[in-house]
């Protein structure tokens, strides 16, 4: 049984244009200690879902268990003792702007009834945690989007929570901020041992630290697993999309035609892992085939602690060694598997 | 009439009267106006405990309130203000019907200034497990300060030139002054010198709201 159980759920948001169904039938089940990745494009749900999980959105239908309670069940004094075991995360911080850091932090333990003088106490270790301690009497709107975050941070951890939801948090955030936060998430799983939900549109998110994702489309689960392994072998097409997407560095970028216009042959996603052989495989492919083949990326990456390479080859047009040439690169341990040409555009 | 001691004396009884009307004024609006416009946010179809019904009866009534012109809604409040404070005229008979004047004026820049409040903000607090009084009192109230006190300086400024304009139908004050002797009796410089003390009064609240403003202000 997770700490987070979604069954059936479906939320049905009736403006005045037209019923929207933003989540269809999902279901989800989160263990503790997970580092959840929930991934897909802009408009599929994924922030509903993840209000769900906290009921400030009220699902049209199914059941949302946390803790083994359905949070259907509870009274809405139940339902604000129950969040204080979640804690929450954004895309834009949500930070009081008229507030210092240390009031911000405080805030959440001023809610539970904590006196100001231990919440302030309890507020400065959590800012030694997320490096912002000299920062204290700072107002938020003086630091960086890494700095909020990094408070908004240590404001969720405040009521001690079981859980974190992360709502797109490192959006807003540049590349090497949002590693940052990615690390420091990371650390508070491992060392408090909060089970981590995190909502994205960025797959490199994902592989960076979930060891499981959903993938959700237009409010449908797509596919579901560990994250290695949907990483190795997507299914669905939206994992494939975002997976390479992932792979030539586009992030929300429109789509773009890879640099050659020579593609001719069948194309193939290879994988390596550390079952992969040692040998030079793709020189003893073009040896003992006598063929040529195009590489026409390559990239290495750590996939939930796991070192892999990925390489993208193309064959020359109508090869007659393709079957022989897939079934080489499967004995020595590669996952292939064939792309198709629109897939790459 | 000449100058005298007399008129100097009327001069600054008016002044202090003016004050007096005005901040008073102010003040029981606010006492009123304040939950009036927390209570519009908070009853809204997207606030924090949507009754749609309620603030439509709040939104329609002060509307009303509003459309009245402030010396009409003084004539017909006579008999209401004589039960309150006893009179209908001067100090105490001109604070009655500018605070009932300014309840829904003051009610709508509460509303305005609260709807300002970054939803994402009141969200968080939400997802805390805040109460919605504790989100009123400490997210609401708090991150719209500024535009608040930048708020309740326009609304003094405008009840104390209400207040002057009361001083045509026997309201007291520096308003009373300018009409009985600059009006009726042509003293153009007793019109003047209160006019000019208006004014005075008015960049006196505007800088005093506007220092206060900027520095609660910590947003920048």
């Amino acid at each position: 049984m997770g700490v987070i159980e979604i069954s059936h759920v479906s939320k049905c948001f009736s403006p005045k244009e037209g019923e929207v169904h933003a989540l269809k039938d999902v279901s989800v089940s989160i263990e503790a200690g997970d580092i959840y990745g929930i991934i897909g494009m802009s408009g599929a749900g994924k922030s509903t879902l993840v209000r769900c999980m906290n009921y400030l959105e009220r699902p049209t239908e199914g059941s949302v268990k946390v803790f083994n309670q359905e949070l259907g069940a509870l009274s809405e004094k139940e339902l604000r003792k129950m969040r204080q075991d979640i804690g929450m995360i954004f895309q834009h911080f949500n930070l009081l702007m008229q507030k210092n850091v240390l009031e911000n932090v405080c805030y959440p333990l001023y809610i539970q009834g904590v006196k100001r003088r231990e919440a302030r106490v309890k507020a400065m270790e959590l800012l030694e945690l997320v490096g912002l301690a000299d920062r204290a009497k700072t107002y938020p709107a003086k630091l960086s989007g890494g700095q909020q975050q990094r408070v908004a941070i240590a404001r969720a951890l405040a009521s001690n929570p079981k859980i974190l939801l992360c709502d797109e948090a490192t959006s807003a955030l540049d590349p090497q901020t949002t590693a940052s936060i990615l690390e420091l998430l990371k650390e508070i799983n491992e060392k408090f041992g909060i089970t981590i939900v995190i909502i994205t549109h960025q797959m490199a998110v994902v592989r960076e630290i979930c060891n499981r994702v959903t993938i959700l489309s237009s409010g449908v689960v797509v596919e579901e697993g560990e994250v290695a392994e949907v990483f190795k072998h997507p299914k669905s097409p939206e994992a494939k999309e975002l997976i390479r997407r992932d792979l030539s560095g586009e992030v929300d970028a429109p789509v773009r035609r890879p640099v050659s216009q020579v593609r001719e042959g069948k194309t193939f996603r290879i994988v390596f892992t550390e079952n992969s052989s040692y040998e030079p495989v793709i020189s003893n492919v073009i040896m003992q085939f006598m063929e040529p083949v195009n590489i026409l990326g390559a990239n290495t990456r750590n996939v939930s602690g796991i070192a892999r390479g990925e390489m993208l080859l193309q064959l020359i047009p109508d090869s007659k060694h393709e079957a022989d040439i897939v079934a080489y690169l499967e004995e020595r341990g590669i996952a292939v598997e064939e792309v198709n040409a629109d897939e790459l555009e | 009439m000449s100058w005298n001691d007399a008129t100097t004396q009327m001069i600054i009884t008016g002044v202090y009267e003016t004050i007096l009307i005005t901040v008073l004024s102010t003040f029981f609006g606010y006492l009123f106006g304040l939950p009036y416009g927390i209570a519009m946010v908070v009853t809204d179809r997207d606030g924090l405990h949507p009754m749609p019904v309620v603030y439509k009866v709040l939104d329609i009534l002060s509307n009303i309130l509003r459309s009245v012109p402030f010396l009409i809604l003084m004539i017909l409040l006579i008999p209401f203000t004589r039960a309150v404070v006893g009179k209908s005229y001067g100090t105490e008979g001109t604070i009655v019907p500018l605070v009932i004047s300014a309840i829904p004026y003051i009610a709508r820049l509460v509303e305005s200034s609260l709807k300002e409040v970054d939803p994402g903000v009141i969200e968080a607090a939400q997802a805390m497990g805040s109460s919605k009084r504790s989100i009123v009192l400490h997210v609401l109230l708090v991150e719209a300060r500024t535009s608040l006190v930048v708020n309740a300086t326009i609304a003094t400024a405008t009840i104390l030139g209400y207040s002057a304009m009361a001083g045509s139908i026997g309201g007291g004050g520096l308003g009373a002054i300018a009409i009985q002797y600059g009006y009726y009796r042509y003293e153009t410089t007793i019109m003047v010198v209160t006019v000019v003390l208006l004014i005075l009064l008015v960049q006196l609240f505007q800088t005093i709201g506007m220092k206060a403003a900027k520095a609660l202000d910590k947003r920048k």
